[in-house]
């Protein structure tokens, strides 16, 4: 653990931090505060759902399928918007300032063909800067800072349905990081990866210094890297608390469909 | 949402979808490696659909914009030749060829893509037998004639030969311009936004639904198994599930679509799409675009004037 944080630290020198977000440690980044959603079906995906995170927390979202993890995740930045309130590094979302959360909320979706939506790597990485309004030089220099992040340094040209599976899923990752966002939300990012593909990402997610929310049913990957754990069943939260707690109370996971690592 | 054939095809179709190919050794893939790397799948290659040839030729290393002007304007020039000017289409094919030869592009696998447009000349053949002019061969009908004229005849290879130059000189494009570089071009030529985004998700995503196909009729071949004769099903079974396929595959790319979108949505799109912009053309670039456009211009006004004369 020592190792990651002294590698945390060296990751936010480098960085420029254009909000000065990852320093304030006091202000909560994420607050939900009551939130609950419908889908037009009428569905109920969230009902009531409350939570607080903290800067720099890495947070696991676990649940059984169809529990509201991903739904909740798109409620971040804003692609959702149910009832509730839902507030990014202290500021309440609302119409006016979306740009602004989208570019603190890096989202990272489940299937990387749906994130790479560009004939070439450059120009996926790209997309976030360029839509932030930064000047062509800071994009170049963005594209080749998170490449270099997720070791995919090269990789410019490339075209996504030439890479493999491991190496999309790195990628869309580094199409967030381009952003500099102070939160990370990934869905599902060590899914259908092999062995080896899913040990190197889940040393990336340890060397990255952002704010973390992670929904994933890998508990091994919970287990290592995320320190908090909230059980999400049913669109509520049924359990919130440190990570070794959750996974060693047997009766809570079989309750939920959930299994110790 | 889905019938139950369609989520049972599914759980089948992913059984055996690429899980996660083993990072391979980063520096040297080119577009042909991929199937190598995704060992345990059969098909996911789809070679029809990858034209580009990787080189480093005059021909690769020309600005892409100059590629496509002067390709546009070819076909223009082509479309706009006489009829039965042969030797203008000789001096049509000849620099194609030149282009051809100096990108080292396989004479052979060039015509072989550029004959994909003859079955769509094809259907110029009536003309043999409508327009008006010198009968040449006459077939007698009961009470009915039909004459091939020498008119109708020239009037025919003139499209056969005009569409088959198009397509070689926009395969000879192609070969030698990566996909991603001719979408950029579209773009500086003031194309609207709207279409270049259309032609570039297109490229992006056909392989991933062509794939997508393919797993689905991997399933249902999985499924056709008959133990008293040959494999296949009954044609009437196999149309049905075919029309199940071609709508779940619909589902599936509508769904898509919407995600694609949020993570558009998420990394700040706003309905005004943003690209880099591409440095101003240089001198030299300039020169062989007017070089080229000189040769197409001499060469329409020749043919016609010799028409005239």
């Amino acid at each position: 653990m020592a190792s990651i944080s002294e590698e945390s630290a060296r990751h936010s020198e480098h960085r420029t931090d254009p909000h000065g977000i990852l320093e304030d440690q006091h202000s909560p980044v994420i607050a939900l505060t009551g939130v609950s959603f419908s889908y037009p079906d009428g569905r109920r995906a969230l009902d009531n759902v409350n939570l607080v995170v903290q800067a720099r927390e890495k947070v696991a979202l676990v649940g059984p399928n169809g529990a509201g993890k991903s739904t909740l995740l798109l409620h971040l930045n804003g692609i959702l918007r149910g009832q509730g309130a839902v507030a990014i590094m202290g500021n309440e979302l609302g119409d006016g300032n979306l740009g602004l959360v989208r570019s603190q909320v890096g989202m990272v979706f489940q299937h990387p063909d749906d994130q790479l939506f560009s004939p070439t790597v450059f120009e996926d990485v790209a997309f976030g800067p360029l839509h932030m309004n930064l000047d062509d030089d800071e994009v170049h220099r963005r594209v080749s800072w998170a490449l270099a992040q997720v070791g995919m340094e090269g990789f410019e040209n490339r075209m996504p349905h030439h890479l493999s599976l491991g190496e999309k899923k790195r990628i869309a990752i580094a199409t967030v990081l381009a952003m500099q966002p102070a939160i990370l939300a990934l869905d599902e990012p060590s899914g259908e990866l092999d062995p080896r593909a899913r040990r190197g990402l889940i040393r990336l997610l340890g060397s990255l210094p952002q704010t973390m929310l992670v929904a994933t049913h890998d508990m091994r990957l919970v287990d290592e890297l995320l320190p908090r754990t909230v059980v999400l069943d049913g669109g509520r939260v049924v359990a919130d608390g440190p990570t070794q707690a959750i996974l060693s109370d047997t009766v809570l996971l079989d309750r939920h469909g959930l299994e110790p690592p | 949402m889905r019938s139950g054939a369609g989520s049972l095809e599914e759980t089948l179709a992913r059984s055996d979808a690429p899980s996660g190919a083993p990072t391979s050794p980063r520096g040297h893939q080119g577009p042909g490696s991929t199937s190598a790397s995704r060992a345990g799948t059969t098909v996911t290659h789809i070679p029809v659909l990858d034209h580009y040839r990787e080189g480093n030729s005059l021909i690769h290393r020309l600005d892409p914009r100059v590629k496509l002007i002067i390709t546009l304007a070819f076909i223009v020039a082509v479309t706009a030749l006489p009829p039965g000017a042969w030797s203008s289409y000789l001096l049509c094919l000849l620099p194609v060829l030149v282009v051809v030869g100096l990108a080292g592009l396989n004479p052979l696998l060039v015509l072989r893509r550029s004959l994909v447009a003859i079955p769509f000349a094809l259907a110029a053949l009536t003309l043999v037998v409508t327009k008006e002019g010198t009968a040449v061969a006459t077939i007698e009908l009961a009470r009915w004639s039909v004459s091939a004229t020498y008119e109708g005849i020239v009037a025919f290879v003139t499209i056969l030969v005009k569409a088959w130059l198009s397509v070689l000189t926009a395969t000879a494009l192609v070969s030698t311009t990566p996909f991603s570089d001719l979408v950029a071009a579209l773009r500086t030529l003031r194309i609207p936004k709207v279409i270049v985004s259309v032609v570039s998700f297109m490229y992006r995503y056909v392989f991933v639904i062509v794939e997508e196909a393919l797993r689905l009729h991997r399933a249902r071949e999985a499924r056709s198994a008959n133990p008293t004769g040959s494999a296949g099903g009954s044609l009437l079974w196999r149309s049905r599930v075919l029309g199940g396929m071609i709508g779940s595959l619909f589902l599936r790319s509508y769904e898509r679509s919407e995600r694609i979108y949020a993570a558009m949505l998420s990394r700040g799109f706003d309905g005004d799409i943003r690209n880099m912009r591409m440095g101003a053309l240089g001198l030299s670039d300039s020169l062989i675009i007017a070089a080229s456009l000189a040769y197409l211009l001499a060469m329409l006004l020749l043919s016609h004037l010799q028409r005239g004369g």
